[in-house]
């Protein structure tokens, strides 16, 4: 019986690849462990190992091939005295190959347990000039686009933490720095994140403006002291004298199926924290414009991206020095009968569940906070002035959260203009399943919030 | 006659905090330096300008040392508006930037990666500058130190790690928290040479700082000097120290004390008589009295205070 070979899924994000060589032609012999092709994904160039033995019978989709589904069948693999015509029924749903490589289209949206990225038509945003000519721009590129503007900008600004130089970025972020800036600037660590989160505030002390990259911020636990007591905490002790000009930034949250120990979102937990500011962009645009303020704020800024995020595009302005003001939210649509507050991820089951509200006859205002501390509740609250109704959005869970915060600001300080209780949709008060139907269930859904609007506007 | 004064210094602003906190006027936490004043004395005799210090919050000698006012100290002590930190911060966490004395922590081991990356920081800049990191014998057993001499050594870096080896980790005896206690072999895994100093005499510690000094200077990577010393006071003002006899401190007193050492030589030397090291007595009893006046006087901070330096 003929075997297909299928595209293999080769990170927890990852939805399709493109089949950028092979390494083997119909007809040759393939052992186990052979490197039979290269697929190319939005993080890396990976092998693709024989797992049988046999002859490679029939190649179904052509190098040079973009945006191949994971599982898709790629090749046929005979044994002796089989016909590679005799290739399983699926072996039909395999991608034509193209004569050649088509124009390389806008990254796709990576993989993800949640809305892909949305079309929804967002509120121009004050901080970009009207006739700004836009570039669609994945948050990936976006955040490395803004690092390597300050580096070139500020010789003090470096960046360290775990394979951002030689690997290039575990998640590919900190993709070309090492080239331009060179390994002084690009500082490859050691698995040691107090302790280079600890030299980075040392570092910082003495004037320089280093940002530090974790893996994931599930890491950072272990160098949760240095970024509370050493970094935040600094400038207080020391009367205004010296502080921390940091940035500590990496991916946040929930990813796809890693699981417990490495899906925590921890927005609430520096939000906590007197000393720091914390800034949670959704759209490439605000990553980048952010990171750089970030970058040239005095204070240390605790930088949360998110992974399904990072290959998703958007239109970013095309100007020289684009950066935008940490401590500002952002009105993603306008809206008058209810208000969602989200940040983050969280954006976009706001903007699934905006639309489907839509179909049913309301008009909702999202609200991108894009900064959780120092919060911006002068929007928030004008936004609640205007629709009376209050819904937030996050991942994180439910205890202490971001949305806990708003909703108790919200009644102590605009109890009078509210129409419904505030309700908050969060994630499960539960560690992250692993099995794909109950992390599903973990995180908010986008019915979630739709229930908690029409909840909120008595439309149930 | 520099090394006796300033230790002496030392000694004199640590006894009068101990009477000032009896008396109320300094709260929370306060740790003492007495009996430890060779090492810091001997370290901050061989740097220059630019060279950086950074320690754990038994601190005040190192600041004396770094020629920070005693008034700005003493007034911190007291949580006063003249004091380095306005009195926001205390007697564990004190800063200047200007005499590039960096802390003055309150987590035990924290300022280990922290002092780390002022070093690095110096090597970033490609300047010959030095960082002088010191913590006891109880950080030494933080998991963050080590994490902190592999990158020191990997990259090279400027630093001087100063464990002072006062022989209790609060109140557990170094043989009781640590499987090596011999701290000078404590980089070995890491490629990080030390040696073990007499850190009760200056001169001592003088020439082993000339010596690491240098070898920081030359690019040769961080060293381990392990000051064998001793703390004649409890780990705070609040620490009754029963964990040791009487008699070994009064042994290690009457024998090994850093102030009297000197002391005696000095008065062995032709032309210097008790006149002049009464002189200097004086001199600084009336900087010490001029501090807790002058901590004990100033206001405590404007009210306003407490929502300012958050954040820049």
């Amino acid at each position: 019986m003929p075997i297909e070979i299928l595209m293999p899924a080769l990170s927890p994000t990852m939805e399709e690849g493109n089949l950028s060589k092979w390494l083997k032609n119909e007809g040759d012999k393939v052992a186990p462990g052979d490197v039979i092709a290269e697929i190319e994904t939005d993080k890396a160039t990976m092998e693709v190992e024989a797992v049988d033995e046999g002859t490679l019978g029939r190649i179904l989709v052509a190098e040079g091939t973009e945006g191949v589904k994971v599982n898709t069948p790629i090749a046929v693999l005979v044994q002796e005295g089989e016909s590679a015509d005799a290739a399983p029924a699926g072996a039909d749903r395999a991608v034509a190959p193209a004569a050649e490589p088509a124009p390389k289209p806008a990254e796709a949206p990576a993989a993800a347990p949640v809305p892909a990225a949305p079309k929804a038509e967002a509120a121009a945003d004050p901080d970009i000039p009207a006739g700004t000519e836009m570039v669609a721009t994945t948050v990936r590129e976006a955040l490395r686009d803004a690092m390597a503007e300050e580096m070139r900008r500020d010789e003090d600004v470096f960046v360290m933490g775990e394979e951002v130089a030689e690997y290039q970025g575990a998640y590919k972020v900190t993709q070309g720095l090492l080239q331009e800036f060179g390994p002084r600037r690009v500082v490859d660590t050691p698995i040691t994140e107090h302790g280079f989160a600890g030299l980075g505030v040392g570092a910082a002390f003495a004037g320089l403006k280093p940002v530090v990259e974790f893996m994931t911020f599930n890491f950072a636990m272990q160098a949760i002291d240095h970024i509370v007591n050493s970094a935040a905490k600094t400038l207080y002790m020391a009367g205004g004298q010296m502080g921390a000009p940091i940035v500590f930034r990496g991916p946040n949250g929930a990813a796809a199926r890693v699981a417990a120990q490495h899906s925590q979102c921890y927005a609430a937990w520096y939000g906590h924290i007197p000393g720091l500011k914390v800034v949670m962009p959704y759209t490439a645009a605000d990553a980048k414009g952010l990171l750089k303020a970030a970058i040239r704020d005095p204070n240390p800024v605790i930088f949360l991206e998110n992974e399904i995020l990072y290959g998703q595009t958007f239109d970013v302005p095309k100007l020289d020095d684009f950066v935008l003001p940490i401590g500002k939210a952002r009105i993603h649509k306008q809206g008058r009968d209810a208000t969602i507050v989200s940040f983050g991820i969280g954006m976009t089951y706001a903007i699934k569940a905006e639309a489907e509200l839509r179909a049913m006859g309301l008009d909702v205002e999202i609200v991108d906070l894009r900064t959780i501390r120092p919060l911006d509740f002068d929007t928030v609250l004008a936004s609640v002035r205007k629709t009376n109704r209050l819904v937030v959005v996050e991942e994180g869970f439910p205890q202490s959260s971001v949305g806990d915060h708003i909703a108790s600001q919200v009644m102590q300080r605009a109890f009078d203009h509210l129409d419904a209780p505030v309700i908050t949709v969060a994630g499960k008060d539960v560690p992250m399943p692993y099995a794909a139907n109950l992390e599903k269930l973990a995180l908010p859904s986008v019915a979630e919030v739709v229930e908690a609007v029409k909840a909120v506007t008595y439309r149930n | 006659m520099k090394a006796y004064r300033d230790m002496l210094l030392i000694r004199r602003f640590e006894e009068k905090a101990g009477q000032l906190y009896g008396m109320g006027f300094i709260g929370g936490f306060c740790h003492l330096y007495i009996g430890q004043e060779a090492v810091v004395t001997g370290m901050a005799m061989a740097i220059k300008e630019g060279d950086q210090m950074i320690t754990a919050y038994r601190d005040h000698g190192h600041m004396l040392a770094m020629e920070m006012s005693p008034r700005g100290v003493m007034a911190e002590l007291t949580g006063r508006r003249g004091g380095y930190s306005k009195g926001k911060g205390g007697s564990m966490h004190m800063f200047s930037k200007e005499k590039n004395f960096y802390g003055g922590h309150g987590i035990v081991g924290a300022q280990v990666p922290l002092g780390t990356g002022l070093a690095f920081a110096n090597k970033y800049r490609g300047n010959d500058n030095v960082c002088l990191t010191f913590f006891g014998d109880g950080a030494a057993n933080q998991g963050q130190v080590y994490e902190a001499f592999n990158m020191a050594s990997l990259w090279k870096l400027p630093v001087i790690y100063v464990i002072e080896n006062n022989r209790y980790a609060m109140g557990t005896a170094v043989t009781r928290s640590s499987a090596e206690t011999d701290f000078s072999q404590r980089g070995v895994s890491f490629r990080i040479p030390g040696i073990q100093v007499d850190g009760m005499d200056v001169r001592a510690v003088k020439s082993a700082a000339d010596m690491a000094v240098e070898w920081c200077r030359a690019g040769n990577g961080p060293i381990i000097l392990e000051m064998q010393t001793y703390r004649y006071r409890g780990h705070s003002m609040s620490d009754p120290a029963k964990y040791r006899s009487k008699d070994e401190v009064q042994k290690m007193r009457s024998e090994h004390d850093p102030i009297e050492q000197v002391k005696a030589r000095l008065l062995a030397q032709k032309g210097i008589g008790e006149d002049d090291l009464k002189a200097i007595d004086k001199e600084v009893r009336d900087i010490v009295a001029d501090a807790a006046d002058f901590a004990q006087s100033d206001p405590e901070p404007d009210v306003s205070e407490l929502y300012t330096d958050v954040l820049l």
